[in-house]
Protein backbone atom coordinates (compact mmCIF):
# COMPACT_ATOMS: atom_id res chain seq x y z
CA UNK A 1 0.00 0.00 0.00
CA UNK A 2 2.65 2.18 0.21
CA UNK A 3 3.35 2.23 -3.59
CA UNK A 4 0.30 4.52 -3.51
CA UNK A 5 1.88 7.40 -1.36
CA UNK A 6 3.29 9.38 -3.70
CA UNK A 7 -0.58 10.45 -5.53
CA UNK A 8 -1.45 11.37 -1.84
CA UNK A 9 0.50 14.08 -1.83
CA UNK A 10 -1.71 16.68 -4.07
CA UNK A 11 -5.09 17.37 -2.90
CA UNK A 12 -7.79 16.01 -4.83
CA UNK A 13 -9.52 18.62 -6.72
CA UNK A 14 -10.76 16.40 -9.60
CA UNK A 15 -13.00 16.50 -12.02
CA UNK A 16 -16.67 18.41 -10.70
CA UNK A 17 -15.01 20.20 -7.61
CA UNK A 18 -14.41 18.72 -4.57
CA UNK A 19 -14.90 15.56 -3.27
CA UNK A 20 -18.30 16.63 -0.53
CA UNK A 21 -19.24 18.20 -3.87
CA UNK A 22 -19.93 15.32 -5.46
CA UNK A 23 -20.82 13.43 -3.08
CA UNK A 24 -23.69 15.90 -2.36
CA UNK A 25 -24.67 15.81 -6.40
CA UNK A 26 -25.20 11.99 -6.35
CA UNK A 27 -26.49 11.79 -3.15
CA UNK A 28 -29.17 13.77 -4.51
CA UNK A 29 -29.35 11.82 -7.64
CA UNK A 30 -29.46 8.55 -5.84
CA UNK A 31 -32.49 10.06 -3.67
CA UNK A 32 -33.81 11.82 -6.42
CA UNK A 33 -33.92 8.23 -8.29
CA UNK A 34 -35.77 6.62 -5.13
CA UNK A 35 -38.20 8.84 -4.49
CA UNK A 36 -39.10 8.26 -8.06
CA UNK A 37 -38.68 4.90 -8.53
CA UNK A 38 -40.97 4.29 -4.90
CA UNK A 39 -43.81 6.82 -5.36
CA UNK A 40 -44.02 7.67 -8.78
CA UNK A 41 -43.04 4.71 -10.92
CA UNK A 42 -41.17 6.98 -13.44
CA UNK A 43 -38.20 4.93 -13.36
CA UNK A 44 -39.50 1.76 -15.01
CA UNK A 45 -37.51 2.37 -18.08
CA UNK A 46 -34.58 2.80 -16.35
CA UNK A 47 -34.70 0.04 -14.59
CA UNK A 48 -35.63 -1.82 -18.32
CA UNK A 49 -32.34 -0.41 -19.46
CA UNK A 50 -30.50 -1.14 -16.14
CA UNK A 51 -31.81 -5.00 -16.51
CA UNK A 52 -30.71 -5.66 -19.66
CA UNK A 53 -27.39 -3.67 -19.24
CA UNK A 54 -27.26 -6.85 -16.11
CA UNK A 55 -28.45 -9.41 -18.15
CA UNK A 56 -25.26 -10.34 -19.65
CA UNK A 57 -23.28 -10.61 -15.93
CA UNK A 58 -26.19 -12.36 -14.78
CA UNK A 59 -25.81 -14.98 -17.57
CA UNK A 60 -22.24 -15.26 -17.53
CA UNK A 61 -22.76 -16.15 -13.58
CA UNK A 62 -25.14 -18.64 -14.73
CA UNK A 63 -23.42 -20.18 -17.11
CA UNK A 64 -21.16 -22.77 -15.17
CA UNK A 65 -24.22 -24.06 -13.65
CA UNK A 66 -25.55 -24.36 -17.32
CA UNK A 67 -22.24 -25.65 -18.78
CA UNK A 68 -22.28 -28.65 -16.34
CA UNK A 69 -26.10 -29.51 -16.81
CA UNK A 70 -25.55 -29.65 -20.58
CA UNK A 71 -22.23 -31.65 -20.37
CA UNK A 72 -24.60 -33.97 -17.99
CA UNK A 73 -27.43 -34.38 -20.44
CA UNK A 74 -25.07 -35.05 -23.50
CA UNK A 75 -23.59 -37.71 -21.83
CA UNK A 76 -26.64 -39.27 -20.31
CA UNK A 77 -26.96 -43.18 -21.54
CA UNK A 78 -28.97 -44.99 -23.73
CA UNK A 79 -31.34 -46.74 -20.98
CA UNK A 80 -31.64 -44.02 -18.73
CA UNK A 81 -33.22 -42.23 -21.57
CA UNK A 82 -35.31 -44.69 -22.49
CA UNK A 83 -36.53 -45.42 -18.90
CA UNK A 84 -37.36 -41.75 -18.71
CA UNK A 85 -39.43 -41.78 -21.72
CA UNK A 86 -40.86 -44.21 -20.73
CA UNK A 87 -42.11 -42.77 -17.58
CA UNK A 88 -42.93 -39.70 -19.48
CA UNK A 89 -45.03 -42.03 -21.64
CA UNK A 90 -47.10 -43.35 -18.78
CA UNK A 91 -47.77 -40.04 -17.48
CA UNK A 92 -48.91 -38.42 -20.55
CA UNK A 93 -51.43 -41.47 -20.96
CA UNK A 94 -52.75 -40.76 -17.14
CA UNK A 95 -53.08 -37.12 -17.56
CA UNK A 96 -54.97 -37.61 -20.98
CA UNK A 97 -57.39 -40.09 -19.51
CA UNK A 98 -57.81 -37.72 -16.70
CA UNK A 99 -57.93 -34.51 -19.07
CA UNK A 100 -61.02 -36.81 -20.46
CA UNK A 101 -63.08 -37.05 -17.55
CA UNK A 102 -62.18 -33.03 -16.69
CA UNK A 103 -63.43 -31.90 -20.21
CA UNK A 104 -67.11 -33.53 -18.83
CA UNK A 105 -67.05 -32.06 -15.58
CA UNK A 106 -65.73 -28.67 -17.06
CA UNK A 107 -68.77 -29.11 -19.65
CA UNK A 108 -70.90 -29.92 -16.94
CA UNK A 109 -69.72 -27.48 -14.64
CA UNK A 110 -70.25 -24.60 -17.12
CA UNK A 111 -73.86 -25.95 -17.94
CA UNK A 112 -74.21 -25.59 -14.14
CA UNK A 113 -73.23 -22.33 -13.76
CA UNK A 114 -75.82 -21.10 -16.48
CA UNK A 115 -73.06 -20.43 -19.13
CA UNK A 116 -74.92 -20.70 -23.09
CA UNK A 117 -71.34 -22.58 -24.25
CA UNK A 118 -68.48 -25.00 -23.27
CA UNK A 119 -65.63 -22.56 -22.08
CA UNK A 120 -62.33 -22.53 -23.41
CA UNK A 121 -59.65 -23.19 -20.85
CA UNK A 122 -58.68 -20.08 -18.78
CA UNK A 123 -55.15 -20.72 -20.37
CA UNK A 124 -54.61 -18.82 -23.30
CA UNK A 125 -50.75 -19.59 -23.54
CA UNK A 126 -48.12 -20.73 -21.69
CA UNK A 127 -44.56 -20.17 -22.24
CA UNK A 128 -41.67 -22.56 -20.38
CA UNK A 129 -38.92 -20.22 -18.97
CA UNK A 130 -35.69 -21.18 -17.68
CA UNK A 131 -34.78 -20.25 -13.83
CA UNK A 132 -31.26 -18.01 -14.70
CA UNK A 133 -29.07 -19.54 -11.52
CA UNK A 134 -28.28 -16.39 -9.90
CA UNK A 135 -28.35 -15.08 -6.25
CA UNK A 136 -30.37 -11.79 -6.57
CA UNK A 137 -30.65 -10.85 -2.83
CA UNK A 138 -30.50 -13.64 -0.05
CA UNK A 139 -33.10 -11.56 2.27
CA UNK A 140 -35.81 -12.30 -0.35
CA UNK A 141 -37.41 -14.61 -1.92
CA UNK A 142 -36.65 -13.92 -5.60
CA UNK A 143 -36.27 -15.42 -9.00
CA UNK A 144 -34.66 -14.66 -12.34
CA UNK A 145 -36.20 -16.20 -15.06
CA UNK A 146 -34.87 -15.51 -19.04
CA UNK A 147 -37.77 -14.70 -20.35
CA UNK A 148 -38.36 -11.11 -21.16
CA UNK A 149 -40.48 -8.36 -22.27
CA UNK A 150 -39.61 -9.46 -26.20
CA UNK A 151 -41.09 -12.42 -25.13
CA UNK A 152 -44.59 -10.26 -23.80
CA UNK A 153 -44.01 -11.20 -20.24
CA UNK A 154 -45.86 -8.40 -18.24
CA UNK A 155 -45.42 -6.71 -15.18
CA UNK A 156 -47.24 -8.91 -12.09
CA UNK A 157 -47.57 -11.99 -14.48
CA UNK A 158 -48.61 -15.26 -12.41
CA UNK A 159 -45.40 -17.80 -12.65
CA UNK A 160 -46.61 -21.81 -11.70
CA UNK A 161 -44.99 -24.63 -12.38
CA UNK A 162 -46.17 -28.16 -12.84
CA UNK A 163 -47.64 -28.50 -9.18
CA UNK A 164 -48.47 -25.36 -8.54
CA UNK A 165 -48.14 -21.29 -8.14
CA UNK A 166 -44.49 -20.14 -7.70
CA UNK A 167 -44.86 -16.30 -7.66
CA UNK A 168 -45.25 -13.34 -9.97
CA UNK A 169 -43.27 -11.55 -11.79
CA UNK A 170 -42.14 -7.71 -10.52
CA UNK A 171 -39.46 -6.18 -13.08
CA UNK A 172 -39.51 -7.08 -16.29
CA UNK A 173 -36.32 -6.40 -18.72
CA UNK A 174 -36.41 -6.87 -22.27
CA UNK A 175 -35.09 -10.78 -22.17
CA UNK A 176 -35.04 -11.39 -18.28
CA UNK A 177 -37.64 -10.74 -15.75
CA UNK A 178 -37.69 -10.95 -11.70
CA UNK A 179 -39.62 -12.78 -10.07
CA UNK A 180 -41.22 -12.43 -6.75
CA UNK A 181 -41.86 -16.23 -4.70
CA UNK A 182 -44.86 -16.63 -2.97
CA UNK A 183 -42.82 -17.39 0.12
CA UNK A 184 -41.19 -14.23 0.23
CA UNK A 185 -42.64 -11.83 2.99
CA UNK A 186 -43.82 -9.47 0.84
CA UNK A 187 -45.66 -11.09 -0.53
CA UNK A 188 -49.41 -12.25 -0.29
CA UNK A 189 -51.57 -14.97 -2.36
CA UNK A 190 -55.80 -14.52 -1.94
CA UNK A 191 -56.59 -17.94 -1.33
CA UNK A 192 -59.29 -20.17 -0.58
CA UNK A 193 -59.03 -23.41 1.27
CA UNK A 194 -60.50 -26.07 -1.49
CA UNK A 195 -62.88 -27.86 1.46
CA UNK A 196 -64.65 -24.84 2.89
CA UNK A 197 -64.55 -22.51 0.24
CA UNK A 198 -63.38 -19.80 3.42
CA UNK A 199 -61.40 -17.06 1.51
CA UNK A 200 -58.27 -16.13 3.01
CA UNK A 201 -54.92 -14.46 2.52
CA UNK A 202 -51.64 -16.25 2.66
CA UNK A 203 -48.80 -14.16 2.97
CA UNK A 204 -45.00 -15.47 2.78
CA UNK A 205 -43.60 -16.58 5.85
CA UNK A 206 -39.94 -15.74 7.50
CA UNK A 207 -38.07 -18.90 6.20
CA UNK A 208 -38.27 -19.77 2.47
CA UNK A 209 -40.62 -22.77 2.57
CA UNK A 210 -43.92 -21.90 3.99
CA UNK A 211 -46.99 -19.61 4.18
CA UNK A 212 -48.39 -18.20 6.80
CA UNK A 213 -52.17 -17.70 7.25
CA UNK A 214 -52.19 -14.43 9.20
CA UNK A 215 -56.40 -14.03 9.23
CA UNK A 216 -57.97 -16.75 10.03
CA UNK A 217 -59.92 -16.15 13.23
CA UNK A 218 -59.42 -18.95 15.48
CA UNK A 219 -62.91 -20.62 15.40
CA UNK A 220 -62.73 -21.23 11.69
CA UNK A 221 -62.50 -24.06 9.91
CA UNK A 222 -59.48 -25.30 8.89
CA UNK A 223 -57.37 -28.08 9.20
CA UNK A 224 -53.45 -29.57 8.71
CA UNK A 225 -53.90 -31.03 5.35
CA UNK A 226 -56.70 -28.34 3.33
CA UNK A 227 -55.69 -27.56 0.39
CA UNK A 228 -55.26 -23.90 -0.54
CA UNK A 229 -56.23 -23.01 -4.30
CA UNK A 230 -56.26 -19.34 -5.73
CA UNK A 231 -59.54 -17.46 -5.35
CA UNK A 232 -59.15 -15.38 -8.22
CA UNK A 233 -59.16 -12.16 -6.24
CA UNK A 234 -56.86 -9.56 -6.00
CA UNK A 235 -55.92 -9.34 -10.21
CA UNK A 236 -53.20 -11.58 -10.81
CA UNK A 237 -53.80 -15.05 -10.20
CA UNK A 238 -56.75 -16.69 -12.11
CA UNK A 239 -58.92 -18.60 -9.76
CA UNK A 240 -58.46 -22.15 -8.56
CA UNK A 241 -54.73 -22.56 -9.07
CA UNK A 242 -53.18 -25.06 -6.34
CA UNK A 243 -51.05 -22.78 -4.25
CA UNK A 244 -50.29 -25.07 -0.77
CA UNK A 245 -51.05 -27.44 1.53
CA UNK A 246 -52.18 -26.45 5.33
CA UNK A 247 -49.35 -28.01 7.66
CA UNK A 248 -49.86 -26.71 11.19
CA UNK A 249 -52.89 -25.26 12.55
CA UNK A 250 -52.51 -24.06 15.91
CA UNK A 251 -55.54 -22.33 18.27
CA UNK A 252 -54.73 -20.48 20.87
CA UNK A 253 -57.15 -20.13 23.82
CA UNK A 254 -56.71 -16.28 24.28
CA UNK A 255 -55.42 -15.42 20.81
CA UNK A 256 -58.06 -14.40 18.93
CA UNK A 257 -56.61 -15.12 15.52
CA UNK A 258 -55.47 -18.95 14.87
CA UNK A 259 -51.50 -19.76 13.96
CA UNK A 260 -51.46 -21.42 10.56
CA UNK A 261 -48.65 -22.35 8.51
CA UNK A 262 -49.18 -24.11 4.80
CA UNK A 263 -46.20 -25.47 2.63
CA UNK A 264 -46.35 -24.55 -1.52
CA UNK A 265 -47.01 -27.27 -3.81
CA UNK A 266 -44.69 -26.10 -5.96
CA UNK A 267 -40.82 -27.23 -5.95
CA UNK A 268 -39.72 -23.91 -6.14
CA UNK A 269 -36.34 -24.80 -4.87
CA UNK A 270 -35.76 -27.80 -6.81
CA UNK A 271 -37.01 -26.53 -10.39
CA UNK A 272 -35.12 -25.10 -13.24
CA UNK A 273 -38.30 -24.51 -15.63
CA UNK A 274 -41.33 -22.56 -14.88
CA UNK A 275 -44.24 -21.64 -17.10
CA UNK A 276 -45.17 -18.35 -17.57
CA UNK A 277 -49.22 -18.01 -18.24
CA UNK A 278 -51.40 -15.91 -20.46
CA UNK A 279 -55.40 -16.27 -19.13
CA UNK A 280 -58.07 -15.29 -21.55
CA UNK A 281 -59.20 -11.63 -19.92
CA UNK A 282 -62.55 -12.35 -20.71
CA UNK A 283 -62.74 -15.87 -19.01
CA UNK A 284 -64.97 -16.00 -16.32
CA UNK A 285 -62.36 -17.25 -13.87
CA UNK A 286 -59.66 -15.00 -15.16
CA UNK A 287 -57.98 -11.76 -12.86
CA UNK A 288 -58.39 -8.75 -14.29
CA UNK A 289 -55.35 -7.53 -15.67
CA UNK A 290 -53.75 -5.25 -13.22
CA UNK A 291 -52.24 -2.63 -15.65
CA UNK A 292 -55.34 -2.54 -17.74
CA UNK A 293 -57.59 -1.74 -14.62
CA UNK A 294 -55.34 -0.11 -12.37
CA UNK A 295 -53.72 2.40 -15.18
CA UNK A 296 -54.63 5.37 -13.66
CA UNK A 297 -53.45 4.46 -10.52
CA UNK A 298 -50.04 5.78 -9.71
CA UNK A 299 -49.37 5.27 -5.28
CA UNK A 300 -50.79 3.48 -2.98
CA UNK A 301 -50.92 -0.51 -2.47
CA UNK A 302 -52.18 -1.55 -5.61
CA UNK A 303 -54.18 -4.32 -4.17
CA UNK A 304 -56.53 -2.00 -1.92
CA UNK A 305 -57.33 0.25 -4.57
CA UNK A 306 -60.47 -0.08 -5.96
CA UNK A 307 -59.73 -2.44 -8.69
CA UNK A 308 -62.52 -1.63 -11.26
CA UNK A 309 -65.04 -4.02 -10.27
CA UNK A 310 -66.95 -5.11 -13.12
CA UNK A 311 -70.74 -4.87 -11.66
CA UNK A 312 -72.89 -7.61 -11.75
CA UNK A 313 -75.19 -7.83 -14.68
CA UNK A 314 -78.42 -7.74 -12.71
CA UNK A 315 -76.97 -6.41 -9.60
CA UNK A 316 -75.29 -3.07 -10.63
CA UNK A 317 -78.82 -1.34 -10.50
CA UNK A 318 -80.18 -2.05 -7.52
CA UNK A 319 -77.10 -1.73 -5.18
CA UNK A 320 -75.17 0.93 -6.54
CA UNK A 321 -73.13 1.56 -3.57
CA UNK A 322 -71.84 -1.80 -3.60
CA UNK A 323 -69.66 -1.50 -7.14
CA UNK A 324 -68.62 2.06 -5.94
CA UNK A 325 -65.18 1.57 -5.31
CA UNK A 326 -63.89 1.63 -1.91
CA UNK A 327 -61.85 4.43 -1.41
CA UNK A 328 -58.59 2.74 0.18
CA UNK A 329 -56.16 4.78 2.56
CA UNK A 330 -52.44 5.74 0.67
CA UNK A 331 -50.44 3.42 2.48
CA UNK A 332 -46.63 3.58 2.21
CA UNK A 333 -45.88 2.55 -1.70
CA UNK A 334 -44.36 -0.78 -2.37
CA UNK A 335 -42.66 -1.28 -5.72
CA UNK A 336 -43.49 -4.79 -5.69
CA UNK A 337 -47.38 -5.77 -5.93
CA UNK A 338 -48.40 -6.22 -2.08
CA UNK A 339 -52.04 -7.57 -2.11
CA UNK A 340 -52.75 -7.71 1.37
CA UNK A 341 -56.75 -6.32 1.67
CA UNK A 342 -57.77 -3.81 4.59
CA UNK A 343 -59.26 -6.69 6.16
CA UNK A 344 -59.87 -10.41 5.16
CA UNK A 345 -63.58 -11.61 4.12
CA UNK A 346 -63.48 -14.64 5.56
CA UNK A 347 -67.23 -16.01 4.47
CA UNK A 348 -68.32 -14.80 1.33
CA UNK A 349 -70.47 -17.12 -1.40
CA UNK A 350 -68.30 -18.24 -4.34
CA UNK A 351 -67.09 -15.69 -6.72
CA UNK A 352 -67.19 -16.69 -10.10
CA UNK A 353 -70.51 -18.33 -10.22
CA UNK A 354 -72.65 -15.07 -12.24
CA UNK A 355 -75.70 -15.63 -9.80
CA UNK A 356 -78.78 -13.79 -10.41
CA UNK A 357 -79.70 -12.74 -7.41
CA UNK A 358 -76.54 -12.03 -5.39
CA UNK A 359 -78.12 -9.65 -2.41
CA UNK A 360 -80.23 -12.13 -1.05
CA UNK A 361 -77.10 -14.19 0.01
CA UNK A 362 -74.94 -11.34 1.79
CA UNK A 363 -77.80 -8.35 2.54
CA UNK A 364 -75.35 -6.41 5.03
CA UNK A 365 -71.80 -6.40 3.56
CA UNK A 366 -71.65 -3.93 1.16
CA UNK A 367 -67.53 -4.55 1.39
CA UNK A 368 -67.29 -8.00 -0.15
CA UNK A 369 -68.46 -6.92 -3.42
CA UNK A 370 -65.60 -4.04 -3.84
CA UNK A 371 -63.35 -6.79 -2.11
CA UNK A 372 -63.57 -9.36 -4.97
CA UNK A 373 -63.16 -7.52 -7.73
CA UNK A 374 -60.79 -9.74 -9.44
CA UNK A 375 -63.33 -12.08 -11.05
CA UNK A 376 -64.62 -10.52 -13.79
CA UNK A 377 -68.58 -11.69 -14.74
CA UNK A 378 -68.63 -13.49 -18.16
CA UNK A 379 -70.47 -9.80 -19.33
CA UNK A 380 -66.77 -8.18 -20.70
CA UNK A 381 -68.51 -5.75 -22.90
CA UNK A 382 -70.10 -3.97 -19.72
CA UNK A 383 -66.52 -4.11 -17.99
CA UNK A 384 -64.63 -2.50 -21.09
CA UNK A 385 -67.64 0.16 -20.62
CA UNK A 386 -67.35 0.48 -17.12
CA UNK A 387 -63.85 0.87 -17.48
CA UNK A 388 -63.24 3.71 -20.09
CA UNK B 1 2.75 4.40 -12.48
CA UNK B 2 0.84 4.12 -9.46
CA UNK B 3 -2.67 4.91 -10.39
CA UNK B 4 -4.04 1.90 -12.01
CA UNK B 5 -6.02 2.30 -15.20
CA UNK B 6 -10.03 2.80 -15.21
CA UNK B 7 -9.95 -0.43 -16.69
CA UNK B 8 -8.21 -1.99 -14.43
CA UNK B 9 -10.62 -1.10 -11.49
CA UNK B 10 -13.99 -1.42 -13.64
CA UNK B 11 -12.60 -5.26 -14.20
CA UNK B 12 -12.15 -6.06 -10.68
CA UNK B 13 -15.88 -4.17 -9.84
CA UNK B 14 -17.47 -6.58 -12.71
CA UNK B 15 -15.63 -10.01 -10.85
CA UNK B 16 -17.11 -8.48 -7.85
CA UNK B 17 -20.84 -7.79 -8.98
CA UNK B 18 -20.27 -11.60 -9.99
CA UNK B 19 -18.98 -12.94 -6.71
CA UNK B 20 -22.09 -11.43 -5.28
CA UNK B 21 -24.55 -13.02 -8.19
CA UNK B 22 -23.07 -16.27 -7.46
CA UNK B 23 -25.13 -19.10 -6.57
CA UNK B 24 -24.34 -20.00 -2.83
CA UNK B 25 -26.02 -22.67 -0.48
CA UNK B 26 -28.13 -20.73 1.79
CA UNK B 27 -26.17 -20.52 4.78
CA UNK B 28 -22.90 -20.00 3.18
CA UNK B 29 -24.89 -17.22 1.01
CA UNK B 30 -25.43 -15.63 4.65
CA UNK B 31 -21.61 -15.55 5.15
CA UNK B 32 -20.77 -13.85 2.06
CA UNK B 33 -19.14 -10.58 1.70
CA UNK B 34 -20.13 -8.09 -0.12
CA UNK B 35 -18.01 -8.11 -2.74
CA UNK B 36 -18.51 -5.24 -4.86
CA UNK B 37 -18.77 -2.79 -1.77
CA UNK B 38 -15.15 -3.85 -0.91
CA UNK B 39 -13.54 -3.55 -4.34
CA UNK B 40 -15.08 0.24 -4.07
CA UNK B 41 -13.84 0.88 -1.03
CA UNK B 42 -10.63 -0.67 -1.93
CA UNK B 43 -9.95 1.83 -4.62
CA UNK B 44 -12.14 4.85 -3.62
CA UNK B 45 -8.88 4.86 -0.52
CA UNK B 46 -6.02 3.62 -2.67
CA UNK B 47 -6.83 5.18 -6.03
CA UNK B 48 -9.46 7.98 -4.99
CA UNK B 49 -8.58 10.06 -7.92
CA UNK B 50 -9.84 7.24 -10.62
CA UNK B 51 -12.00 5.06 -8.14
CA UNK B 52 -14.30 8.41 -7.37
CA UNK B 53 -17.60 8.92 -5.38
CA UNK B 54 -18.72 8.35 -9.04
CA UNK B 55 -18.04 4.83 -9.24
CA UNK B 56 -19.64 4.20 -5.93
CA UNK B 57 -22.94 5.50 -7.52
CA UNK B 58 -22.84 3.53 -10.38
CA UNK B 59 -22.31 0.38 -8.66
CA UNK B 60 -24.63 0.50 -6.21
CA UNK B 61 -27.09 1.50 -9.47
CA UNK B 62 -26.05 -1.98 -10.37
CA UNK B 63 -26.29 -3.74 -6.81
CA UNK B 64 -29.93 -2.22 -7.09
CA UNK B 65 -30.67 -3.69 -10.41
CA UNK B 66 -29.56 -6.94 -9.02
CA UNK B 67 -31.25 -6.68 -4.94
CA UNK B 68 -32.82 -3.97 -4.57
CA UNK B 69 -36.42 -3.43 -4.05
CA UNK B 70 -36.32 0.79 -4.46
CA UNK B 71 -33.33 1.88 -7.26
CA UNK B 72 -31.22 4.26 -6.00
CA UNK B 73 -30.81 2.25 -2.16
CA UNK B 74 -27.28 1.05 -2.77
CA UNK B 75 -26.36 3.78 -5.18
CA UNK B 76 -27.08 5.67 -1.79
CA UNK B 77 -25.89 3.78 0.73
CA UNK B 78 -22.18 2.99 -1.25
CA UNK B 79 -21.90 6.44 -2.59
CA UNK B 80 -21.93 7.73 1.26
CA UNK B 81 -19.47 5.02 2.14
CA UNK B 82 -16.73 6.12 -0.66
CA UNK B 83 -17.19 9.59 0.22
CA UNK B 84 -15.99 8.63 3.93
CA UNK B 85 -13.14 7.12 1.80
CA UNK B 86 -12.30 8.94 -0.12
CA UNK B 87 -12.45 11.74 1.86
CA UNK B 88 -10.00 10.07 4.69
CA UNK B 89 -8.02 7.98 2.29
CA UNK B 90 -4.57 9.33 3.45
CA UNK B 91 -5.30 8.17 6.82
CA UNK B 92 -7.06 4.64 6.15
CA UNK B 93 -3.99 4.14 3.95
CA UNK B 94 -1.75 4.94 6.19
CA UNK B 95 -2.97 2.47 8.95
CA UNK B 96 -1.87 -1.09 9.13
CA UNK B 97 -4.10 -4.25 8.48
CA UNK B 98 -5.90 -4.64 11.36
CA UNK B 99 -7.34 -1.05 11.75
CA UNK B 100 -7.73 -0.97 8.07
CA UNK B 101 -10.23 -3.98 9.02
CA UNK B 102 -11.59 -2.49 11.71
CA UNK B 103 -12.61 0.87 9.84
CA UNK B 104 -13.81 -1.74 6.69
CA UNK B 105 -16.11 -2.74 9.69
CA UNK B 106 -17.24 0.49 10.47
CA UNK B 107 -17.74 1.49 6.43
CA UNK B 108 -19.43 -1.84 5.89
CA UNK B 109 -22.04 -1.01 9.15
CA UNK B 110 -22.89 2.50 8.31
CA UNK B 111 -23.59 1.21 4.74
CA UNK B 112 -26.01 -1.70 5.40
CA UNK B 113 -27.40 0.64 8.37
CA UNK B 114 -28.39 2.96 5.52
CA UNK B 115 -29.87 -0.02 3.61
CA UNK B 116 -31.92 -1.53 6.53
CA UNK B 117 -33.33 2.34 6.41
CA UNK B 118 -34.46 2.87 3.39
CA UNK B 119 -35.57 -0.67 3.28
CA UNK B 120 -37.73 -0.18 6.47
CA UNK B 121 -39.17 3.76 4.83
CA UNK B 122 -39.82 2.13 1.70
CA UNK B 123 -42.03 -0.64 2.85
CA UNK B 124 -39.83 -3.52 2.51
CA UNK B 125 -38.47 -4.28 5.95
CA UNK B 126 -36.10 -7.20 6.20
CA UNK B 127 -35.61 -7.05 10.14
CA UNK B 128 -33.46 -10.62 10.13
CA UNK B 129 -30.39 -10.34 11.96
CA UNK B 130 -29.01 -12.47 9.50
CA UNK B 131 -28.03 -9.03 6.97
CA UNK B 132 -25.53 -7.64 9.35
CA UNK B 133 -23.60 -10.78 9.44
CA UNK B 134 -21.39 -9.62 6.25
CA UNK B 135 -20.05 -6.48 7.79
CA UNK B 136 -18.26 -8.90 9.94
CA UNK B 137 -17.08 -11.44 7.28
CA UNK B 138 -16.36 -8.36 4.48
CA UNK B 139 -14.12 -6.81 7.48
CA UNK B 140 -12.46 -10.56 8.14
CA UNK B 141 -11.77 -10.73 4.17
CA UNK B 142 -10.65 -7.18 3.94
CA UNK B 143 -6.43 -8.04 4.35
CA UNK B 144 -6.99 -10.87 1.47
CA UNK B 145 -9.37 -8.96 -0.88
CA UNK B 146 -6.60 -5.51 -0.35
CA UNK B 147 -3.43 -8.32 -0.95
CA UNK B 148 -5.13 -9.61 -4.02
CA UNK B 149 -6.35 -5.91 -5.52
CA UNK B 150 -2.87 -4.73 -4.68
CA UNK B 151 -0.90 -7.16 -5.94
CA UNK B 152 -2.43 -7.17 -9.44
CA UNK B 153 -1.84 -3.16 -9.28
CA UNK B 154 1.88 -3.35 -8.41
CA UNK B 155 2.79 -6.43 -10.66
CA UNK B 156 1.36 -3.95 -13.12
CA UNK B 157 3.06 -0.81 -12.37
Amino acid sequence: MAAFGTAAGRPLQGRGGSAGFRFALYATLAVVVMYLDQRQHYLEWVRYVLQATAYPVQLAVNSPPAAWAWIRQTFENRERLQAENARLRAGQRDLELRSLGYEALARENAELRGLRAALPPIAERWLAAEIVNIQLSSLRQRLLINRGAVNGVFKAQAVLDARGLIGQTTHVGPWSAEVILITDPEHAVPVRIERTGLRTIAVGAADATSLALPYLPANADIKSGDLLVTSGLGGVFPQGYPVARVTVVHRDAVQPLAHVRAEPLAHIDTDSEVMLVWFHADHPAAPTRAGDSLGELKSGNRSMQPQAAPPRPQAAAPEPPAAAPQPAPPRPQSAVPRKRPAEPQPAEPEAAAPQPQPDAAQPAAPQPEAAQPAVPQPDAASQSKEDQ
Amino acid sequence: MNAPGRGRILFTALMALVLTALPLPPWLDVLRPAFLVLAVLYWSVNAPRTGDIALGFFAGLMLDVFQGPVLGQHALALTLVTYIAVREHQRIRSKPAFQQALIVFGALAVYEFVLFAIDGWSGHPVTSPLRWVHTVTGALIWPLVAAILAHGSRGRA
